[in-house]
């Protein structure tokens, strides 16, 4: 696909995500459009790391949490304005993913994934336990959603009705595809891939590896750290099973099926999970036995995802082409 | 004061034995396949249940049931490999890893469809209390560290003094060379994860009369197993003995002096503060 042709198609699907309420007007509908919405963030917040840095995080649903109870304890304990608090817990989640890279980043492979994985469920049971400041099981109700925005002439804008939150979440998943966007196009995106690629390599010519792994983890649990706030001020309660290491499960769920290491792959992922089994009216129990056959049949046969498929597809008609043209 | 201290001791030796027993299947199968089968928990959850389902349903004794249990999770084991992890065998270990998620769903959600939700309680049969050094445990107890150690010893007789155990020795210290005399890595990677998976069933199905049996249950033990098996080296099998014993007893002297509440706490506390320490884990080579 040629560079115009692309932007085109961007432009195409924004406009479609844009009119999409005046076509789906239903409640139901709505809530799982932006529930796709907020784990669109975190899936691809967790694909930078994942993805394009190659170091599976199994403690994103830590602080896609962190994120979540911080915005909600500064804004019920320090009643605190919904957009202070925004970007102040989402900061606190890349802060946490700062100090935990530091030393989980030295560790590799299976040792990283293990360790994250043990911090995730410590993280859960201090939020479970530290029932002074976090409610415990209980959990916290209440969570005030985002204030109105004043602007000048207009009047304000207002956040208290379903649509303005799909938009206000469009908003901030189309803000987080474009930052993420320009980091990976930009140098520092290169050097993660570069580690990915091969980290022993990355170093000799240069790449300061631990740096850029705790550059890049620190931005994806900034951006875990984002979904969870906008998470917990559109539901307005939050449990500790919402740090659970369940909630990294899923994210990489998402990431696998639509494409590891795509811009699109988690957004696509995430759409089909969330949205399938609802629409279907799936039980439970055989949701997560369907996830779990789609995911193994998924990673032994097809392990780039949906859009690794596509690719391959593509480039097997090209090739096809080129061999017709030359006959 | 000394009773509290040896009350602690008998259970932290039994909580050691049973992670012992999870960790040297979760070893055994890290050093012949290289992978983090993190389903090993799910399968532990279905040999509670499968020797649960033996003792209510066909009232068979105890130790029958258990026998059954390992050998029915052992041909489970031996498909499992078959089916999920073999086709993954040239892939990056992280595939494996993300494959093993997908079993847990699996497992975990044919369990909650066939068996529900509930808590059950496995009958009770050897509850009658043993005084020693003045303090009480039931006979299950004292049967579960016996058992324990005598599978370990069993597994240990089995690599060292068998051919067969020798086979999987030869692969896990170099798969090319055992290729080269004729070892089939495909039987050895089969026949290790059917015994990996038969010691977890054992230790599922032992600890079952003093825990309670439902779907989540092989979830904590998974998660200290690889714990133990971080801490001892991952494919070491003196490592995940000794681990297990360590976090046995760190948790239950840990849960009796300093908090219950944040008992669990110390086991990933331990191994977080341990990869600080040394990133590779304490025999191991570095990761692959």
């Amino acid at each position: 696909m040629n560079p115009t042709f692309r932007k085109w198609i961007l432009l195409g699907v924004i406009i479609i995500a844009v009119i999409v309420p005046l076509v789906v007007t239903n409640k139901y509908y709505m809530n799982i459009l932006i529930m796709s919405g907020i784990w669109s963030i975190v899936a691809l917040s967790l694909n930078l790391i994942l993805g394009y840095t190659g170091q599976v995080n199994l403690a994103h649903g830590a602080f896609f949490g962190i994120g979540a109870y911080a915005s909600a304890l500064m804004m019920l304990k320090l009643h605190m304005n919904f957009w202070l608090a925004l970007p102040l817990a989402s900061a606190t989640a890349g802060f946490f993913g700062f100090l935990i890279g530091l030393p989980a980043l030295r560790t590799r492979g299976s040792y990283f994934a293990i360790g994250t994985l043990c911090f995730n469920i410590i993280v859960t049971l201090i939020v479970d336990r530290f029932e002074g400041l976090t409610e415990g099981a209980r959990g916290l109700m209440g969570i005030p959603g985002p204030g109105p925005i004043p602007l000048p002439w207009v009047g304000k804008i207002e956040f208290n009705t379903q649509l303005a939150q799909y938009y206000l979440i469009l908003a901030f998943l189309l803000l987080t595809i474009f930052i993420l966007r320009r980091i990976i196009q930009s140098l520092v995106g290169r050097s993660f891939r570069a580690i990915r690629g091969n980290e022993e390599l990355a170093e000799a010519v240069g790449i300061q590896a631990m740096e850029v792994k705790l550059l890049s983890f620190t931005i994806s649990c900034f951006f875990a750290g984002l979904g969870g706030v906008l998470y917990a001020s559109y539901i307005g309660f939050l449990s500790p099973e919402l740090t659970d290491y369940h909630v990294s499960f899923d994210a990489l769920i998402y990431i696998m099926i639509g494409g590891v290491g795509t811009m699109v792959g988690p957004i696509i992922g995430t759409l089909l999970i969330v949205t399938l089994p609802e629409t279907l009216h799936i039980a439970a129990e055989y949701r997560l036995l369907f996830y779990g056959l789609i995911l193994i049949a998924m990673i032994i046969y097809l392990p780039r995802g949906i859009m690794g498929a596509l690719k391959d597809l593509r480039g097997r008609k090209r090739k096809q082409e080129v061999l017709w043209k030359q006959s | 004061m000394m009773i509290l201290f040896f009350q602690q001791l008998v259970n932290g030796i039994m909580l050691g034995a049973v992670y012992s027993l999870v960790a040297l299947g979760l070893t055994l199968i890290y050093g012949i396949l290289h992978v983090p089968n993190f389903a090993h928990g799910a399968l532990y959850m279905w040999a509670a249940f499968t020797a649960l389902f033996m003792v209510i349903n066909f009232h068979t004794n105890y130790w029958v049931s258990l026998v059954i249990a390992m050998i029915v999770l052992g041909l489970v084991g031996v498909g499992v490999e078959r089916v999920v992890y073999r086709p993954l065998r040239d892939a990056p270990h992280i595939n494996s890893f993300i494959a093993a998620i997908g079993l847990i769903l699996v497992l975990e959600s044919l369990s909650l469809i066939v068996w529900g939700a509930d808590f059950r309680r496995f009958p009770a049969v050897y509850d009658q209390p043993i005084h020693i050094l003045g303090i009480a445990i039931t006979l299950q107890r004292l049967l579960v560290i016996l058992a324990s150690a005598l599978f370990i010893l069993i597994l240990q007789l089995f690599i060292k003094h068998t051919w067969l155990g020798s086979t999987i020795e030869a692969v896990a210290q170099n798969p090319e060379g055992a290729q080269l005399v004729g070892i089939s890595i495909d039987r050895v990677s089969g026949l290790t994860f059917g015994i990996g998976t038969a010691m977890a069933a054992a230790a599922a199905t032992l600890i079952a009369p003093i825990f309670l049996v439902y779907p989540t249950m092989g979830s904590m033990p998974n998660l200290k197993a690889f714990v133990v098996i971080i801490m001892g080296g991952m494919g070491s099998i003196p490592g995940a003995v000794i681990g297990g014993f360590m976090l046995g007893l760190m948790e239950s002297l840990g849960g009796g002096y300093i908090s219950t509440d944040y008992k669990d706490l110390f086991a990933f506390g331990a191994l977080v503060t341990f990869l600080t320490i040394r990133p590779t884990g304490l025999f191991g080579k570095g990761a692959r």
